[in-house]
């Protein structure tokens, strides 16, 4: 053994990102993970380039006539939905996580269940219900002996006011989720300090656990209308002129991809203010932080009227997002569902979606385990930059991502049968654009972010001394993943699997404007028949959505039961 | 430092550094073990001894310097072996048992080379070797940590490594079980003959496992040796106070002599009225009364099989400021009279003079 400290040697050159992947045996995965990350990032790259297009006639034109009423319409809605958001998410949260009544209990998850309501639904019942013809009006007239609408006055469903409620009603359990965590998280001793000094129940929340739980309320906002921006089904049904609305007619409608794509750039500077929103409370949420000390929450019992109020709060938005419009639902599946069921075109839809969805859902997880592994591998800054980039696609919009995505591969078919005319004399028309890959890609984009999430947090749970002991007993890092990593992983994969499958069921912009001609999904013949006034006959396809849509519901309720910290975890 | 006409050493670090960013961990570190050695690196956390062993398996490349592996250079000068490839032995801190996997398949995950009958029958023989044959079915979780050591143990070994790598093996057990589990470890390696090299944070660990010990601090070897050399011939104050509490006294070197409260010292070596740093073993102190004697006897104390006296170098100062005070360690006896008089010869063996460069002697 050599003595001493010897004398220093010069030192070794600093090695670059590369070099140091390329050393650690890590530079395939690497290749790989940026391969897949620029794929994913490409549109959204594409359309935020058509920030900096030139202006045109045509964009002038929009400019002084429609845009104006997509913008206006558009900070309306979010205001709307924001207030509604909160003040409903807010204050159930506090209500099922600090008081005991009775239901109290059960509405801890129910109050989850208006997230399986994919907003464009909860607008079609409400419609069918509310309208001129349907059954509450009809047993108004009834009632009150009315023979026409013009001898009452009622409010107009489908108006931006309407837009406003349902989106509140599907969109608060962003919030009622964020706030509950962060109710269940502060520290009761910092509650009971307040009531100590002084403070009433509802001052202490007033004062102390609502200003700490600020940072996870607005995170929560955040995601919430980040949904908002994103549909497409309530904001065209209902005829309230928004961004997405407006991409989608200039697109399909007028042709003009280019515009399109101006517009979502437009659209994605509000995408990028929410998530700048998001990053900031994210940062201050850690300084909110109070002690590690935890006890099982003061319960404070509600008696009598009160007992009553606090239930009543909490079931208006559990009923009218989900009992209501899932009411309204069950009932045109029976009404009307017989003949679609018999007539097979249902059972053509679920087979579009159940493949679509699960083909996604596979490739998201694959693409997820990819990106996830190479970050463990060689966290470089290189890798992390990129699939934070490719993670990015689920806040935009669902019409952007689609005109992101078309544009690149409308230009790919034109070089692809231009090389096929060129070498064969006979070109393939366009072989990408309309058809199903190019679907899947779009939802790889947008839905990326949700596989990667939940393959990363899975993977984290993983201690690196796993890969080190897999290393050292002869695995190469595929061998690695393959042997430890992929079997430890498999509950993890299978939800992110799942989750992404839900979303692609109801995913409807996107899929409205990338899918092939003549091909339909659970989501598009909701919205066609819907589209066509034939309310009805929307309801089993729609009912199919809304019931695969619980099980990522159950799944997330199980979770957050188990996150308080402090309590006791089960194996 | 092997000697000459010994066998060829198994692994060897020559002058390997690592940084992260602008931060140099490990600082031209220079290690060799032979075969059926154990070396142990010594030193505080965060002073680069589990980067350095992650150099030596190829977890991590080192920045500068070699790693040779029974005489084949695996990392540096363009040579890269990755750590599927060295057939090293590594015990974890955390075990990192696979926790999808069984006891046995645990133990048979290194064993893909062989045919799977061998598989089953070495993994067998090795988690006997161990003592948890009776728990080839169970799951990881439903052991204790002393078990969980075992099995990893066993899984290390199985593939028969010739060099093993420990990482802190022991730091996980409560200490009761640690000293039975470090016995049983210790037995193994030598029964295997496998070259060990172990990190670990623990001294008393170090001194009753290694061969050799390399004391690391920031990032640098600074002495190395027999268990014995180096707590009879510490390098530093540092290595000194290491393994046992020091006595340290200050003074200034006059005619190559220290004077101090205990007596004059040589100081070989160092100049004419530099500062010196004396360090005394308690052990080397053997107070006795003497009513003319300058020391005062502050406390004294029963330790189980030994006493400690607390001795002041002088009177309370004037305005009652405490004297300095030193600590002796002496067999049980009859326990003196506090506040007495007291003389104190000093065996030299347990006396180390250094310059005094500042204080960086562990308390």
């Amino acid at each position: 053994m050599s003595e001493t400290a010897l004398a220093t040697t010069p030192p070794p050159p600093v090695p670059s990102a590369w070099a140091g992947a390329v050393r650690r045996g890590a530079w395939g995965w690497t290749a790989l993970a940026l391969g897949c990350a620029a794929l994913v990032g490409l549109p959204v790259v594409t359309v935020g380039l058509n920030l900096f297009a030139p202006s045109t006639e045509l964009w002038r034109h929009l400019a002084s006539t429609v845009l104006p009423g997509y913008i206006a319409n558009s900070l309306w809605l979010m205001l709307g939905v924001g207030f509604g958001v909160v003040v409903g998410g807010v204050a159930s949260a506090w209500l099922v996580t600090m008081c005991r009544f009775p239901g109290s209990r059960t509405l801890e998850w129910a109050l989850l269940l208006p997230m399986a309501m994919p907003a464009y639904v909860v607008a079609y019942a409400y419609t069918g219900l509310l309208d001129v013809a349907g059954p509450v009006q009809s047993a108004l007239r009834t009632a009150f002996g009315w023979q026409s609408a013009a001898e009452y006055r009622f409010p107009e469903v489908r108006s931006l006011g309407g837009a406003i409620v349902v989106m509140s009603l599907v969109f608060y359990p962003y919030v009622y989720i964020m706030a509950r965590a962060a109710f269940l998280e502060q520290s009761v001793c910092v509650l009971e300090a307040a009531r100590v000094l002084g403070r009433g129940p509802w001052r202490a929340f007033r004062q102390v656990a609502l200003p700490l739980a600020r940072p996870a309320i607005a995170g929560g906002v955040a995601l919430a209308l980040m949904e908002t921006l994103n549909d497409f089904g309530t904001v065209q049904y209902f005829a309230v002129d928004t961004f997405t609305t407006g991409i989608y007619r200039t697109w399909i409608g007028l042709g003009e991809p280019a515009m399109a794509a101006q517009l979502g750039a437009l659209l994605m500077l509000f995408v990028l203010a929410l998530l700048v929103m998001d990053r900031l409370s994210r940062r201050a949420a850690r300084f909110h932080h109070t002690t590690g000390r935890y006890r099982s929450l003061p319960e404070l019992r509600l008696r009598g009227g009160k007992a009553l109020l606090a239930l009543l709060f909490c079931l208006v938005p559990m009923a009218f997002g989900f009992a209501v419009p899932g009411g309204v639902l069950a009932w045109w599946a029976v009404e009307a569902g017989g003949s679609m069921l018999l007539g097979g075109e249902f059972w053509t839809l679920a087979a579009n979606t159940l493949t679509l969805a699960t083909v996604t859902g596979l490739l998201a997880v694959a693409l997820a385990v990819v990106l996830g592994y190479a970050r463990r591998l060689h966290p470089s800054a290189l890798v992390q930059g990129t699939s934070r980039l490719a993670a990015m696609g689920y806040a935009i919009p669902g019409s952007v991502i689609a005109v992101g995505t078309l544009v690149p591969l409308a230009a790919l078919d034109h070089a692809l049968s231009a090389l096929l005319r060129d070498r064969f004399g006979w070109s393939g028309g366009m072989l990408l654009t309309g058809s199903v890959a190019a679907l899947v890609y779009a939802y790889l984009v947008r839905f990326l972010a949700v596989s990667f999430n939940g393959v990363e947090a899975g993977l984290a749970k993983i201690s690196p001394s796993m890969d080190a002991a897999a290393r050292t007993l002869g695995q190469r890092p595929a061998g690695a993943l393959r042997r430890v990593h992929l079997p430890i992983l498999r509950g993890s994969l299978l939800s992110a699997a799942l989750l992404v499958f839900v979303e692609v069921m109801k995913e409807l912009p996107a899929t409205l404007i990338v899918r092939p001609f003549n091909f339909d999904t659970l989501a598009t013949r909701t919205y066609t028949l819907a589209s066509d006034e034939r309310l009805a006959e929307a309801g089993a396809p729609a009912l199919a959505i809304v019931l695969v849509g619980l099980i990522p519901v159950m799944l997330l309720s199980r979770a957050i039961a188990r996150s308080r910290p402090g309590a006791a975890v089960l194996p | 430092m092997s000697a000459p006409g010994a066998r060829p050493p198994r692994l060897v670090l020559d002058r390997v550094s690592y940084r992260y960013g602008a931060r140099t961990v490990v600082d031209a570190v220079s290690l060799d073990v032979g075969p059926g050695e154990l070396v142990c690196m010594l030193g505080p956390s965060g002073c680069g001894k589990t980067t350095t062993l992650r150099i030596a398996a190829g977890l991590e490349p080192p920045m500068g310097g070699r790693v040779v592996l029974d005489g084949r250079p695996v990392a540096g000068d363009g040579a890269w072996l990755p750590p599927e490839a060295r057939k090293m032995g590594y015990l974890f801190q955390d075990y990192a048992l696979f926790p999808h996997l069984t006891v046995m398949e645990n133990v048979a995950f290194g064993l893909d080379g062989l045919p799977s009958r061998d598989r089953a029958g070495r993994a067998r023989a090795m988690l006997a070797q161990v003592g948890m044959g009776d728990y080839a079915d169970a799951w990881p979780h439903q052991l204790s940590g002393g078990q969980q050591q075992r099995v990893a143990l066993a899984r290390a070994l199985a593939p028969q490594p010739t060099v093993m790598l420990l990482d802190e093996p022991f730091s996980g057990l409560d200490r009761s079980l640690a000293d039975q589990v470090r016995q049983d470890t210790l037995r193994l390696l030598r029964e295997t003959g496998v070259a060990t090299l172990m990190v670990t944070h623990d001294p008393e660990e170090a001194m009753s496992m290694a061969d050799r010990i390399a004391v690391m601090r920031a990032g640098r070897v600074i002495q190395s040796g027999s268990p014995k050399e180096l707590y009879d011939r510490p390098a530093d104050p540092f290595v000194a106070g290491l393994f046992s509490q020091v006595n340290v006294l200050r003074g200034v070197v006059r005619d190559h002599m220290v004077a101090t409260a205990l007596g004059r010292f040589a100081a070989p070596g160092m100049g004419e009225g530099t500062a010196a740093l004396v360090l005394v073993r308690p052990e080397a102190l053997r107070p006795e009364s003497d009513p003319a004697g300058s020391l005062r006897l502050e406390s004294s104390r029963l330790l189980g099989p030994y006493l400690e006296l607390r001795l002041s170098l002088g009177p309370s100062g004037p305005d009652g400021v405490a004297a300095e005070t030193v600590i002796a360690r002496l067999r049980r006896g009859p326990l003196p009279e506090v506040g007495q008089p007291m003389t104190s010869r000093v065996d030299g063996e347990g006396v180390f003079v250094f310059p005094d460069a500042g204080s960086d002697v562990p308390s």
